[in-house]
């Protein structure tokens, strides 16, 4: 068996029927990411306990136990999801040495299915950027060119995953940071609707954007995977109680008849090239499938950029007020507490532990919440937000599902565009209205630029409708000249 | 009145970004004040178009899906021990963090 190219399926089903260990698919994955990931930089930590987690589950198999329906599947996990006893650092030097007393619903569910965790994925710092430049533990690269960023925030579990580091990984997604990365590096991505998946002991960057999700090598590992992950938690009370459909069975790349919508204001202008042809090619596949191809408006998505960054530097500056040297992280050294004043001791220590992206969006966020200026920031960027909503909502009567680009261009380079914040903010165009209207969102290989990039393809569908969204994704899929496609590194 | 309202929109200068700083618990130093200065300026002087936007009566959104209540028993559940919980604290006596004085 190929394990470069095998799927979830593919893994469980050698694992159970005893074609290959648990152990030796760990084995394999763990060898190949001492042999790579000096170049790439995709793990910030590696689980000591892999072994004995893919022997656990061999026994188990040896014993004739039941086994979950990941059983011997290793994946690499985003540093934003807490793991219980293995270090979770959120990308930040504040968290340098948390190790979690529990494990986040979405890892405990993963565990529960028989998965094997590898390790801890880079990313940026508390998931605050697009190109993984911003982690304290250095930036990750782009598999496919080594001078180029992964994309980001999820940039270590996007480069593991197109290197086949993993199997499979998890990423979040707050205004992209799972599609974008994977349309960089040539996988797929999937951003569920927001309550669709716990956020239960995921590290809080904007709790009314964040999302985690698959980063996987095809569409079918992504359904199985939304399947275990997925699902109501009485640990958030955001998480819907609707129930999850199984994905995998279900998918079907029968399209005819379906209404594929194409956001007028997305496709004028600006936008690479490359970029615009692989959006036409897939348009040309999806008519010849027999879909019917509709053209719908956003008229607001001109001002998505600034509502998202009013929301999420709002929420995050309130979430990461937590931060302060007590109860665990970074605090700055003190000769002693006796005569300190307590706001010189939150200050040396946020100021030291905090990188200059994370300072810029608590300052952008308390700014917004201060008074004075709640009202002309926090609460438009929510009023705003509202307007958008309902035009989706409207949009999603004329057609099922929304196809755009993921990004205006492939990878750049690194270094280019991480002094620039507002360059670096506008990169998110195509992502961030998806967040904040709380839809589900993927991407999916769907060609290369003249330079050998892997561009994706964006398919937004409306809440709760993962499935359609899904097979539209295989139906194309199954055309993509980016199927299965691996960096040479 | 709130001293920060004499600013107008995307002029963040470097008194302003101390006073940011200041409510945000964060030490900031002279050049990093200038840079953010400039940065935040040049951000939220694009933000602007929001305010072009006509919202009158708009609810604002706090959370995309509607939140349906979800009840369950109040129990006390064990998940982890003191210990656990105390085993991050960068400094601690016995099971108690330790921190400056906060009564003066």
């Amino acid at each position: 068996m190929d394990l470069l190219k095998s799927s979830f399926k593919e893994i469980t089903e050698a694992v159970q029927l005893k074609k290959m260990s648990a152990k030796e698919v760990t084995q394999f994955f763990l060898k190949r990411s001492e042999q790579i990931d000096k170049k790439l930089n995709s793990f910030v930590i590696m689980n000591e306990k892999a072994i004995q987690q893919a022997e656990q589950i061999d026994q188990k198999i040896a014993h004739g136990e039941v086994v979950g329906p990941l059983a011997g599947v290793p994946f690499g996990i985003k540093d934003m999801l807490c793991t219980k006893g293995l270090r979770t650092t959120a990308g930040s030097k504040i968290l340098e040495n948390f190790i979690p007393p529990y494990d986040s619903t979405v890892v405990k569910k993963l565990k529960n299915a028989g998965v094997v965790v590898l390790g801890k994925l880079n990313q940026d710092e508390f998931a605050m950027g697009s190109s993984n430049e911003t982690s304290y533990f250095g930036p990750v690269k782009n598999p496919w060119d080594l001078t180029r960023v992964p994309g980001g925030s999820s940039g270590g579990s996007a480069a593991a995953q197109a290197a086949r580091l993993t199997a499979g990984t998890i990423g979040t997604d707050t205004g992209g940071s799972i599609r974008q990365p994977a349309s960089f590096c040539g996988i797929v991505g999937v951003k569920p609707t927001y309550g669709r998946v716990s956020r239960y002991g995921i590290i809080a960057y904007a709790s009314s954007l964040d999302q985690a999700g698959p980063m996987v090598s095809s569409v079918e590992d992504a359904a199985l995977c939304l399947e275990v992950i997925c699902g109501h938690d009485q640990m958030d009370s955001t998480t819907s109680q609707k129930s999850v459909p199984p994905f995998s069975k279900n998918l079907n790349p029968n399209i005819k008849g379906m209404k594929i919508g194409l956001i007028k204001e997305f496709m004028s202008g600006g936008l690479d090239p490359d970029v615009q042809k692989t959006v036409q090619n897939a348009i040309d596949e999806l008519k010849k499938m027999g879909a019917e191809i509709v053209e719908i408006s956003i008229s607001l998505t001109d001002q998505a950029v600034p509502v998202y960054y009013l929301v999420a530097a709002s929420e995050a500056s309130s979430n990461l007020a937590r931060y302060d040297g007590v109860k665990y992280g970074h605090r700055a050294h003190f000769e002693s507490l006796a005569s300190l004043e307590l706001d010189e001791f939150y200050s040396k220590t946020r100021g030291e532990g905090f990188g200059p992206e994370v300072q810029r969006r608590i300052m952008l966020g308390t700014y917004c919440l201060s008074s004075g200026y709640y009202d002309a920031y926090y609460n438009k960027a929510g009023q705003v937000r509202r307007l958008m909503k309902n035009q989706y909502d409207e949009a999603f009567q004329k057609c099922d599902v929304i196809l755009s680009p993921v990004t205006t261009s492939p990878a750049f380079k690194i270094g280019d565009r991480i002094s620039d914040p507002l360059a670096m903010y506008l990169n998110d165009i195509f992502t961030v209205s998806t967040n904040l209207a709380g839809l589900p969102g993927m991407s999916l290989p769907f060609g290369f630029s003249s330079e050998k990039l892997p561009i994706g393809i964006q398919l937004t569908s409306s809440h709760f409708d993962e499935q359609r969204m899904l097979n539209v994704a295989l139906a194309l899929e199954n055309v993509s000249s980016a199927k299965g496609a691996l960096p040479n590194v | 009145m709130n001293p920060i309202l004499r600013y107008e929109w995307g002029m963040i200068d470097q008194k302003t970004i101390q006073q940011i700083a200041k409510l945000s618990r964060l030490e900031v130093n002279d050049d990093q004040a200038q840079l953010f200065s400039e940065q935040m300026s040049i951000v939220l002087n694009y933000f602007e178009q929001i305010s072009k936007v006509q919202t009158i009566g708009v609810e604002p959104m706090i959370t995309p899906t509607e939140i349906e209540n979800f009840w369950r028993d109040d129990l006390v559940v064990k998940e982890n021990s003191s210990e656990d919980m105390l085993n991050n604290a960068p400094a601690r006596t016995g099971n108690l963090f330790k921190v400056p004085p906060v009564v003066g």
